[in-house]
């Protein structure tokens, strides 16, 4: 296998700056809320790029007194819509900053910063792509699904049935649950196995999800040397390179996730197991 | 509001604290549309140390309610890659560089100062005495003595301004602002984070990588203004005044308490443009349009 993913052209530098995005929309898909939101300036984001979101008004006052810095979000979806760029994210209430997000509804508005971060990449010469995702994990393969086209084959895990309904924004997902309520019981990774068990030399994988799922996924496709790209993730305060915070080691030392990230060829990584993320 | 700091004109009195802004990295992000809207009227870098640096093992950051903790350590790529590679390319920015320098001992130090200081990009040092004198185990910028005895060795070294960064944690920050008048210093910044720590909710050690980390945001900002306000009211040098700058208002306490440039910080974190609006929210103020504050006491209101 090549070294490295193919190489293709940066993308188009973010706003500077952040703006206001009207939300237009929330859509509740089990666990989880699709938000929409108008962003009038783009542009549009690649598959694997996030923004830094916060809500325009009453950022603060929750639990501990947060949230304070603002939350990174990997864009589930962007298309060109009415003199802007309609932008969808996936979010799972969790903790203070995604609950006031998931407070948000039309008339209010998102802060935002982005599109921020190194994109996936197409797929080496000769292979397919296999996308492989875990929870609120999969929202930047819907993305990724809707650029690479049909070829985009996609494994899907999730806890229980409430969040399994998030499969519904992938075109025909394979399903795994922990609980075996949908689809196979068990673990993504159990899928993913057998697809590289009888065709790894073919494949590239894609995934995003939790990191003990993300070094699961590492592990397999170095046993089989299969090239995989992962969208990490890790605590940032800016997205943009200035803190320093959201490093990960990689076999070159430590790396900014925002700025090297969120997408790492699997090949530059020892391991997917980012210190401080969540489970 | 064009102040002239330390004999170096300014368009105004906004600049960014050190470490919190990369404005390299932040041309990648928002190309060139970044040096068309410069939100600092001067460019503070990150520390840079004579060996390079990887930095603290992360986690390397806690949220607070009105503020973070950070423990970077200080990651660069060294004296010596940062004058070939980084400094010709900040040299590009529409502002004038202030290079942050720390090191583990006066002769570090003194070396830092002695290479950054002979580059024509540079208008000014600011030294971050923040550490451990890794030969006396004392913290630079917390002790008189120290402080004396690091400008009695730099100071000769460079006419071009020198800047010292106080630390927060220091038991009497006026005499080591005095310390450093005395040393010749031109001017001294305040305040650098102050310490603090977080525990990990489920197994109760401690958070952060590095143990400790540095306190900033809006939590700081009332330490900040008494610091500042102490220190101008004892020290004849220039006073930059930071911590916890998240508005015009914060801006113009700073400046009331005897702060002649103010920077912000985390706020770019939450906003990389904040300090253009800072700025434009400080000019309101200062022109008198701004909303008049209300008198008295913001208790029971």
């Amino acid at each position: 296998m090549s070294a490295s993913a193919t190489a293709q052209p940066a993308p188009p530098p973010a706003p500077f700056g952040r703006r206001l995005a009207a939300v237009t929309a929330r859509e509740r898909l089990g666990s989880y809320l699709v938000l929409s939101c108008l962003d009038g300036e783009g542009p549009l984001p690649r598959a694997g790029q996030f923004y830094m979101l916060a809500s325009g008004a009453r950022w603060g006052g929750g639990d501990g007194e947060r949230p304070f810095l603002p939350r990174a979000f990997s864009a589930l979806r962007g298309a060109v819509a009415g003199g802007g760029v309609e932008l969808q994210f996936l979010v799972e209430d969790v903790g203070p900053g995604t609950r006031r997000l998931c407070e948000l509804g039309p008339g209010e508005d998102l802060a935002l910063v982005g599109p921020l971060g190194t994109p996936f990449a197409p797929p080496r010469a000769g292979r397919r792509p296999l996308l492989v995702g875990g929870g609120v994990g999969i929202a930047p393969l819907a993305i990724l699904q809707d650029e690479l086209g049909p070829p985009a084959h996609a494994l899907l895990g999730f806890r229980d049935r409430r969040h399994a309904a998030g499969a519904a924004l992938l075109r025909d997902p394979r399903v795994s649950t922990d609980d075996g309520s949908v689809g196979h019981a068990g673990r993504v990774t159990d899928l993913l196995l057998a697809e590289l068990e009888v065709a790894a030399s073919e494949l590239e994988v894609y995934a995003c999800g939790p990191p003990r799922m993300l070094e699961a996924v590492r592990m397999l496709c170095a046993e089989h040397e299969t090239p995989a790209q992962l969208a990490l993730e890790s605590g940032m305060a800016c997205g943009f390179g200035a803190c320093f915070g959201c490093v990960v080691p990689t076999r070159e030392g430590y790396v900014r996730l925002c700025l090297e990230g969120p997408v790492l060829d699997s090949a530059r990584l020892e391991t997917a197991l980012v210190a401080g993320a969540a489970d | 509001m064009s102040p002239v700091f330390c004999g170096i004109p300014l368009e105004h009195p906004i600049i960014n604290a050190s470490g919190t802004f990369d404005a390299l990295a932040a041309r990648r992000v928002f190309g060139e549309r970044l040096l068309e809207r410069f939100p600092f009227s001067a460019y503070v870098t990150k520390t840079v140390t004579l060996e390079p640096r990887a930095g603290n093992p992360p986690p390397r950051l806690w949220e607070l309610g009105a503020g973070m903790i950070n423990s970077i350590g200080l990651p660069n790529k060294g004296l010596a890659r940062f004058l070939a590679e980084d400094l010709p390319r900040l040299a590009e920015l529409p502002v004038p560089l202030i290079v942050n320098v720390m090191g583990f001992s006066r002769e570090e130090v003194a070396q830092l100062v002695a290479a950054v200081a002979e580059r024509d990009e540079v208008a000014a040092l600011e030294l971050n005495v923040s550490c451990p004198n890794v030969r006396t185990g004392l913290t630079m910028g917390a002790d008189p003595g120290e402080l004396a005895a690091l400008l009695a060795r730099v100071r000769p070294l460079t006419y071009r301004p020198l800047i010292v960064k106080l630390t927060p944690n220091a038991e009497d920050v006026v005499a080591v602002a005095r310390a450093a008048h005395e040393g010749g210093a031109d001017a001294v910044s305040l305040i650098n984070s102050l310490r603090g720590m977080a525990l990990d909710p489920a197994s109760g050690e401690p958070w952060l990588g590095g143990i400790t980390g540095g306190v900033s945001g809006p939590a700081v900002r009332a330490v900040a203004l008494a610091q500042v306000h102490a220190v101008a009211a004892r020290v004849a040098i220039p006073v930059v005044g930071m911590g916890g700058v998240a508005r015009g208002r914060d801006a113009l306490d700073l400046m009331r308490a005897g702060a002649e440039l103010v920077a912000v910080g985390t706020e770019s974190f939450r906003d990389p443009a904040a300090a253009s609006r800072i700025l434009a929210e400080l000019e309101r103020l200062d022109a008198g349009f701004g909303p008049s504050p209300a008198a008295g006491s913001p208790i029971g209101r």
